[in-house]
């Protein structure tokens, strides 16, 4: 959905785990932004109606952007950065106390 | 207590703070969420890339010199510390590493800044649909662009300069929806006098305007009944304007309607708060030096009343001379002599605030939305539901929420909290001061059951020691 800008290409890259897919991001990312540039849509799945959804304000506000990152449920990814090797996966429904790590 | 002070937020307003409370040689220890200093508007200003930052200008590059005599303050800085409780003793409570620590100092200013207005429309919660700061956010800590045609709906300086950044940027704009009435262009005229006291500003807006103009970009004025249609994304806007119906495809739609201050924190301390009618946010009451209903807590910047970035500084400037007055290190003549600069800036930024407010008031159907649309995007309750429940007899948000769950999701009533407070306002014909807002409660954000378990307090043990 997003796209980096030639300027800023060069940075240093990271590759983290997607749903098991492996997706290359920049080094200093958000993970929410990292997702978005990768094309990742929805982010997540609503527990009231299973409507789809992704990100609305990046900045920590609507909680759009929840994913699981390395077995932590409900993370606003718009607040971490990416690190090599982050398992991220992605959320369907509403989380149940025995899907926590 | 080890700090004499303790700052939340370090954007414009939470920086000046630190940097005078820092030369007064008050004890002070600045919190922020996010890994590095600038806030929103300043956000990565450290370590963006020169072209990047070329891009963004020099009202963002401006930013770079506040927070390097910040990093050289010598002030006690804690990056990617969420807080998530402040006690009304101004005990606050963090999170970082996964781990809770307290600590607390007899003054606390809280510079957390501002939020955009939601934006509820139909077809809001499609992926795809963002607010107009999401993408200016992208750009600044990634120099990353919409990838396919992008349109901007709404109104208000930042929906023109995001609009003008994404250009140059090398992004498709599809085209600018403005959402503001016609009549507000009357009702602005009356502030023109006074806006024309601060050119630099006016004079940036035309810029804008010009250079959208120039580049040919489809703009439409007046725009009502937006609608952004699609079935697992955004496909496109659907509006009216002169009279016709449009339909413009888009892969994503920005939406903008103005700031608000963020309240969050200052609801939680149950402080006094006022209802702006020109601006339509709620705003804490606080004197010429930040000082809340609460003694001891302060706030700086647009956390108070949207002012922009300029103000807030000159505001977090002021807040920290009222700490240190507060814990005696300066007489109120000392006080008033170091705020004169300060004073001065905050009267010239403000000047221009009732011209924009009035230019840029947001239409009606934005305030109280069409009973279809969703206002809690958490809950997914629709302004209907809202409706129904002041017919059923509730006569604030609170009881909305206990009966219908609205404001109950994660978010915690941030994004629906205006909207339900103005549709509750105008269905059972109260003034908004009378129907109130939403009562936040600790934590201010979902937080591990693990890092309660483990919680530090600077009085037994402190691990960054």
């Amino acid at each position: 959905m997003f796209r980096p800008i030639e300027p800023t290409l060069a940075r240093q890259t990271v590759l983290l785990q997607v749903q098991g897919r492996p997706i290359t991001a920049r080094e200093g990312d958000t993970l929410a932004i990292a997702l978005l540039n990768a094309g990742v849509v929805p982010f997540r799945q609503t527990p009231v109606s299973g409507q789809p959804r992704a990100p609305l304000c990046l900045m920590g506000v609507c909680f759009d952007c929840l994913v699981e990152v390395d077995g932590r449920q409900n993370v606003q990814s718009c607040m971490v950065e990416v690190s090599e090797g982050m398992q991220v996966r992605l959320q369907s429904g509403a989380r149940r106390a025995e899907d926590a790590a | 207590m080890r700090h004499d002070l303790v700052i939340i937020g370090a954007g414009p307003a939470g920086m000046s703070a630190a940097l005078t409370a820092g030369s007064l040689g008050l004890k002070t220890v600045l919190l922020d969420e996010q890994p590095r200093a600038g806030g929103q508007i300043y956000r990565n200003v450290t370590t963006a890339d020169p072209k990047l930052a070329a891009l963004l200008g020099p009202d963002y590059t401006y930013g770079r010199a506040l927070a390097g005599r910040l990093a050289a303050s010598g002030v006690e800085l804690r990056y990617g510390a969420l807080v998530w409780d402040v006690a009304r003793d101004l005990t606050v409570t963090t999170l970082q590493q996964g781990q809770s620590l307290q600590v607390r100092a007899p003054q606390l200013i809280a510079a957390t800044g501002a939020m955009e207005r939601p934006s509820p429309i139909p077809g809001w919660t499609l992926p795809g649909v963002m607010n107009a700061g999401a993408a200016q956010i992208a750009l600044k800590s990634s120099g990353s662009v919409p990838a396919g045609p992008v349109l901007l709906a709404g109104g208000g300086p930042l929906l023109l300069l995001v609009a003008c950044q994404l250009l140059d940027a090398g992004a498709t704009v599809a085209a600018v929806v403005e959402t503001s009435p016609g009549a507000n262009r009357w009702a602005a005229l009356g502030h023109l006098p006074a806006a024309l006291g601060t050119p630099a500003t006016l004079i940036k807006g035309l810029r804008l305007m010009r250079r959208l103009r120039a580049a040919g970009i489809p703009w439409f004025s007046g725009a009502t009944q937006l609608a952004v249609e699609g079935q697992q994304r955004a496909e496109a806007l659907r509006f009216t304007a002169g009279g016709r119906e449009h339909r413009l495809d888009a892969s994503v739609v920005l939406l903008h309607h103005g700031v608000v201050p963020n309240t969050q924190l200052t609801r939680l301390l149950r402080v006094e708060h006022d209802w702006d009618a020109a601006q339509l946010t709620w705003q804490p009451r606080v004197d010429d030096w930040g000082q809340t209903s609460l003694a001891g807590l302060r706030i700086a910047g647009d956390g108070a009343s949207i002012g922009g970035a300029l103000a807030a500084e000159a505001s977090g400037t002021l807040a920290a001379l009222g700490a240190a007055h507060a814990l005696q290190r300066l007489s109120a003549t000392e006080c008033d002599e170091r705020a004169g600069a300060a004073r001065k800036a905050l009267r010239q930024q403000l000047r221009i605030r009732p011209f924009l407010d009035a230019l840029y008031r947001p239409p009606e159907w934005i305030n109280t939305p069409a009973d279809d649309t969703v206002v809690c995007r958490c809950e997914e309750v629709t302004a209907g539901r809202i409706r129904e429940m002041a017919r059923l007899g509730c006569q604030g948000p609170n009881q909305t929420k206990f009966f219908s769950r609205c404001g109950m999701g994660p978010c915690q009533g941030r994004l629906c909290g205006l909207t339900v407070t103005q549709i509750l306002a105008s269905e059972l014909g109260k003034p908004v001061a009378e129907v109130g807002a939403y009562h936040i409660r600790s934590p201010l954000k979902p937080v591990p059951l693990a890092s309660l378990a483990s919680l530090f307090t600077e009085e037994n043990k402190d691990p960054t020691t």
